[in-house]
């Protein structure tokens, strides 16, 4: 049984802060849920399912947050594999609301990186020495922006992908990001700009990288009848898609994404292909993050994403495929270094006409919001959403 | 860009996984272990008790050390800046590394490098590193 439409986005909300050093990531999270409930016109007392990853605070799963916010749940799902986990969670929302095992599903996602001063894309964070690829990596320095710089190296290699055509979507999203009051970085930027800013993991400069920031974002999933009966446009979930990719023993290929693998079944569960998409959210955590996924996605042949996005095809307005209209992770917001959530929140105000006005899609009708989380470089997971609004 | 050294860091000991111990003792010994399937007989990496492409039994080898530069990342903004990168050993796999003893402006994929061994710090283990052949 197909699970396209057994579910809906009936809330969404975004955080405004990008500094909280007065607030716990607990009540910034307890915030996120408040802000999407009120958005879908429900309340705390209609949530029994919580969906979470890792940024939520405490040891054991959802536990500590569902204490925290008293909630009485008939179910919980804490998968996480990164940044993406949001996307991943829109999928089990939907497959639990159509088993019936909850009706109101709330996802959550907070952090506060900026205000703990996290060196998050240069310092290497070393983990449980049981893991068990830690003492075969972590000496030699894995620091996000490294991994990430492999694979755009590489796809340099192999397909004579240029540094400028990676600016071009940095310039994109800073188009967007002037027109939205949150976002930390507002100033439009030039290829020029970005390819000479300074270099922090060759070949990716300043610029090719996301912001670090602290806030974060909560969505409310709801079977049909219940977003049905409230008052916000309606927004179908119709599409979805996971898989996670990693080292395969040593038969390393850098030049694809895991969207390779979620994408395909999430077109298939929503029947439509690339082409129909009037608006894409695509996780930003660098520029080369984006450009390989939209190849991975079909949006353009392998190894051709790099003429796909120059001059200005990602520009709401200007191009062929408006792309992070808020300014995405690369400009306005990536919480708790994960940006998968705000993906799907933009998204959602791009179904809904509630984009800003300067970069509203007209007629916005499909929309894919996918993520990826971990490190394209050694392990990660890729998910997708794709939206209908109804 | 001249290579500088810089600390090697380690998290645990060798003792901490004893499925992988005899990787590092090799290191200190100067070798570079890798483990090949009795079954399918192919070499991965990173080392594992059960073959990762069908759960045969493997055993230790000793690799050439010669490899080939798969890809790699220059992180300048560390002090000092060091080379990240992928070499694809003569056995088969990709492994994890770092580029000591050479001009990081000079690095090239497909270059040809070989491997060397670098003391992590706190009297850790000895781990592989590759410098041009």
């Amino acid at each position: 049984m197909s699970l396209k439409g057994a579910a809906y986005i009936a809330g969404a909300w975004e955080h405004p802060t990008r500094k909280a050093p007065d607030k716990s990531i607990a009540l910034l999270h307890a915030e996120c849920a408040k802000g999407a409930l009120e958005d879908a016109g429900l309340t705390k007392d209609d949530v029994d399912g919580y969906f979470c990853a890792g940024d939520a605070p405490g040891g054991l799963g959802p536990l500590s947050m569902v204490d925290y916010m008293n909630l009485k749940c008939r179910h919980v799902d804490s998968t996480d594999v990164g940044g993406s986990s949001y996307q991943v969670a829109v999928g089990h929302a939907m497959e639990a609301i159509a088993a019936g095992r909850c009706n109101v599903a709330l996802i959550t996602l907070s952090g506060r990186p900026r205000s703990e001063g996290q060196a998050t894309g240069t310092a290497p964070r070393p983990g449980n020495p049981a893991a068990p690829e830690m003492q075969f990596e972590f000496p030699y320095g894995p620091a996000t922006a490294n991994l990430y710089g492999m694979c755009a190296q590489r796809h340099m290699y192999e397909y004579g992908t240029t540094s400028e055509q990676l600016a071009w979507i940095k310039v994109a999203a800073s188009h967007h990001a002037q027109h939205n009051p949150n976002a930390m970085l507002r100033d439009v930027v030039t290829v020029e700009d970005v390819v000479n800013s300074p270099m922090v993991s060759s070949p990716l400069h300043r610029l090719d990288c996301c912001v670090i920031s602290d806030g974060g974002g909560a969505l409310i999933l709801t079977k049909p009848e219940i977003a049905k009966s409230l008052k916000r446009p309606l927004v179908k979930v119709i599409g979805v898609g996971e898989s996670p990719k990693h080292q395969a023993g040593g038969e390393i290929d850098l030049t694809y994404t895991a969207a390779r693998w979620s994408g395909p079944p999430a077109w298939a569960m929503a029947g439509i292909k690339p082409s129909d998409i009037k608006y894409a959210s695509i996780y930003d955590s660098f520029t080369i993050t984006v450009l390989m996924q939209l190849e991975d996605l079909g949006f353009c042949e392998k190894g051709q994403g790099g003429k796909f996005v120059a001059d200005g095809n990602l520009i709401s307005g200007v191009g062929k495929l408006p792309f992070n209209t808020d300014g995405g992770g690369l400009c306005s917001n990536h919480p708790a270094n994960r940006g998968g959530i705000t993906k799907i929140i933009e998204a959602v105000r791009q179904l809904r006409g509630e984009a800003h006005p300067a970069v509203q899609v007209p007629n916005c009708d499909l929309a894919i919001a996918h993520g990826t989380g971990g490190a394209l470089g050694t392990r990660h997971c890729g998910s997708t959403v794709i939206l209908e609004r109804e | 860009m001249a290579y500088v050294a810089r600390k090697i860091p380690f998290v645990g000991t060798p003792d901490t996984n004893p499925e992988t111990k005899p990787f590092f003792q090799g290191a200190d010994a100067g070798k570079l272990m890798v483990r090949r399937c009795t079954s399918c007989k192919k070499v991965h990496h990173y080392p594992r008790e059960l073959c990762p492409f069908c759960f045969g039994n493997c055993e230790w080898q000793e690799a050439s050390g010669k490899a080939k530069i798969y890809t790699f990342s220059v992180m300048e903004r560390a002090n000092p800046p060091y080379a990240i990168g992928y070499v694809t050993l003569e056995e088969g796999p990709s492994v994890l590394t770092n580029f000591v003893d050479c001009d990081f402006k000079a690095l090239k994929i497909g270059q040809d490098v070989k491997v060397t061994f670098v003391k992590t710090e706190d009297g850790g283990p000895s781990l592989p590193f590759f410098t041009p052949a």
